[in-house]
């Protein structure tokens, strides 16, 4: 009994431990200027205000780059779902020639740090004309290894006499794609989806390099940008963070069995 | 379906990703590598023309700049400092939820999940202002210890340490993830078969629990050490690498060089030195899992 609460108690205060930079964040977003700077810090705003909202979304124009981040989010998602389904199903479910190659080729290429590829890529799309463009986001998101090793994983389970069966009754290659396998990987896609989602939406260097105007930055960039400028005001830039936060925190907590089942499938050994 | 049909549909179905990852990945990989034996700079990138190679210079170049020394020893420190305390905290969580007096796990577990969803930009800018010298929670939490107010962003000795926190706070919850994944996995009649032999709690942890978690940690400390390689953001966000770049990572060590300077060929040769050490990392885990197998 005794060890049990201590378990609880301790659960309990590190839980909240972990949640205090959300909880000051959170509060300190919906106070007027200077309040969240005092000494002991307070958590609870008075009196209550939306100024800080007003502010990024009417003066400071952050209303576009959440279009811009919501949009990329959603291409790079759909886009990749389509390309890194197509590509994992192969994988579970065709023999081929250089099939084993590739896929080694791939796996062992996932250890190369994303930033080896940053420059080249940057010199590419200038030439393209895409650098400062939507194109130089979804581009270099349309595939990922990882997507298609989990979509492979999943698919690996899937019986071969479904296929089979589709096949004699006459579909095609495609058909069998479209009407059997992907309903059928459902669960995996949208584990997918999220990762893609929230991968897109957090990130930052790679925005960071490729978009060069405020009006195309994605959120991450643009308060990163705003940071600089405003550093007294932890006010405001509490408020752009819970703007910033908010809808990865929604996506994660309507499909979070998703979520950690992806984790948990990505990490199983071959 | 013969195998040259089968042949055929499949690389119809890998075409669109596999040309997306050879051009947009593999073709950049093979072009940084080309490049960090050149000089170009944002005078190439005007006209390619003026593009000269000059061998290993760049890489000479590198092991002489004092600042890539300084970024790489404050990368090793983070790595060897927030990789293992990091696993240790995500296996300590791991253990406590696993733990069969505990119910309402999942409240307990999202909690400690909700940092690894989070943007990293986001939370480092709150962590900046929790670091604040004078309205910090920090320094309020330790001001209960009657301990006096530290600069933690502003100071040499504490800047790299205070990212460190930030970044094990923002991270154990993954590895958490993964950790109890792995503790499921273990056959319960182990633990029921050394009960009955009377071995302690410790001593069930010691010669069941770790020796069967090897593959799972040894898969957890190659993907943390990767991560924790390109770090970026948290220094970018909380110090700018300062104060007098005890927090310059290679990754902004590299960005400045490559995408501020546009010394794109040396930048280039930051970029394979990280990705050679990352590599020697790996390879030095596996044949560790190896020896251990």
């Amino acid at each position: 009994m005794i060890k049990k609460i201590i378990l609880y108690g301790f659960l309990t205060i590190t839980s909240i431990i972990t949640l205090i930079p959300f909880i000051w964040m959170l509060g300190a977003s919906f106070m007027f200027d200077g309040k969240a700077s005092v000494f002991p810090p307070i958590f609870l705003p008075d009196p209550f205000t939306l100024v800080q909202y007003q502010t990024l979304f009417q003066r400071l124009n952050v209303s576009q780059n959440f279009f811009n981040s919501l949009f990329l989010s959603i291409s790079v998602t759909i886009v990749s779902l389509f390309f890194n389904s197509m590509a994992g199903y192969a994988f579970a479910k065709y023999r081929f020639g250089g099939k084993k190659f590739l896929f080694n080729l791939l796996l062992s290429s996932m250890i190369i740090p994303s930033q080896v590829t940053m420059l080249p890529l940057f010199i590419m799309l200038k030439y393209m004309g895409f650098i400062n463009t939507y194109m130089a986001i979804i581009i270099p998101g349309m595939a990922n290894i990882f997507g298609i090793f989990l979509i492979r994983q999943y698919c690996l389970a899937i019986p071969d006499s479904l296929i089979e069966a589709a096949r004699i009754d006459g579909a095609t290659d495609f058909q069998i794609y479209r009407k059997v396998i992907l309903p059928l990987a459902i669960p995996i896609l949208v584990t997918l989806a999220i990762f893609s989602f929230m991968g897109t939406w957090n990130d930052f260097l790679w925005p960071l390099i490729a978009l060069t105007d405020d009006s195309m930055y994605t959120l991450p960039v643009s308060l990163a940008n705003l940071m600089l400028e405003h550093t007294k005001d932890p006010e405001l830039m509490m408020a752009g963070s819970v703007v910033t936060i908010i809808p990865v925190i929604i996506v994660f907590l309507v499909l979070q069995k998703y979520y950690i089942k992806g984790i948990m499938m990505g990490s199983v050994k071959e | 379906m013969n195998f040259k049909q089968s042949t055929t549909a499949a690389y119809i179905f890998l075409a669109p990703a596999l040309s997306a990852i050879f051009v947009f990945f593999f073709l950049p990989v093979i072009a940084a590598f080309i490049i960090s034996f050149t000089d170009f700079d944002i005078y190439t990138l005007g006209d390619i023309s003026t593009l000269r190679f000059i061998g290993i210079k760049n890489y000479i170049q590198l092991f002489d700049d004092p600042l890539f020394f300084t970024a790489l020893k404050n990368t090793f420190y983070f790595v060897i400092m927030a990789g293992p305390l990091s696993i240790a905290v995500s296996l300590g969580a791991a253990l406590l939820l696993n733990s069969k007096l505990v119910k309402f796990k999942s409240i307990f577990r999202l909690s400690y999940f909700i940092p690894v969803v989070t943007t990293l930009v986001a939370v480092a800018i709150v962590w900046r202002f929790i670091y604040h010298p004078r309205f910090g929670i920090i320094n309020y939490l330790i001001s209960l210890f009657s301990i006096a107010p530290i600069d933690w962003l502003g100071e040499t000795s504490t800047a790299m340490p205070a990212i460190v926190l930030m970044s094990i706070w923002k991270n154990f919850g993954y590895n958490m993830i993964i950790f109890v994944a792995g503790l499921q996995n273990i056959p319960e009649d182990l633990y029921e078969a050394a009960s009955i032999e009377g071995a302690s709690g410790w001593q069930k942890f010691k010669s069941i629990t770790i020796p069967m978690l090897a593959p799972t940690t040894v898969f957890i400390s190659i993907i943390t050490m990767i991560g924790y390689f390109q770090l970026f953001a948290e220094p970018y966000i909380m110090t700018q690498g300062g104060p007098l770049n005890s927090t310059l990572s290679i990754v902004q060590f590299m960005y400045q060089e490559g995408f501020k300077w546009w010394n794109m060929g040396y930048s280039a040769s930051i970029a394979f030195v990280l990705f050679f050490i990352i590599m020697i990392g790996t390879i030095i885990q596996l044949k560790f899992q190896k020896n251990t197998e």
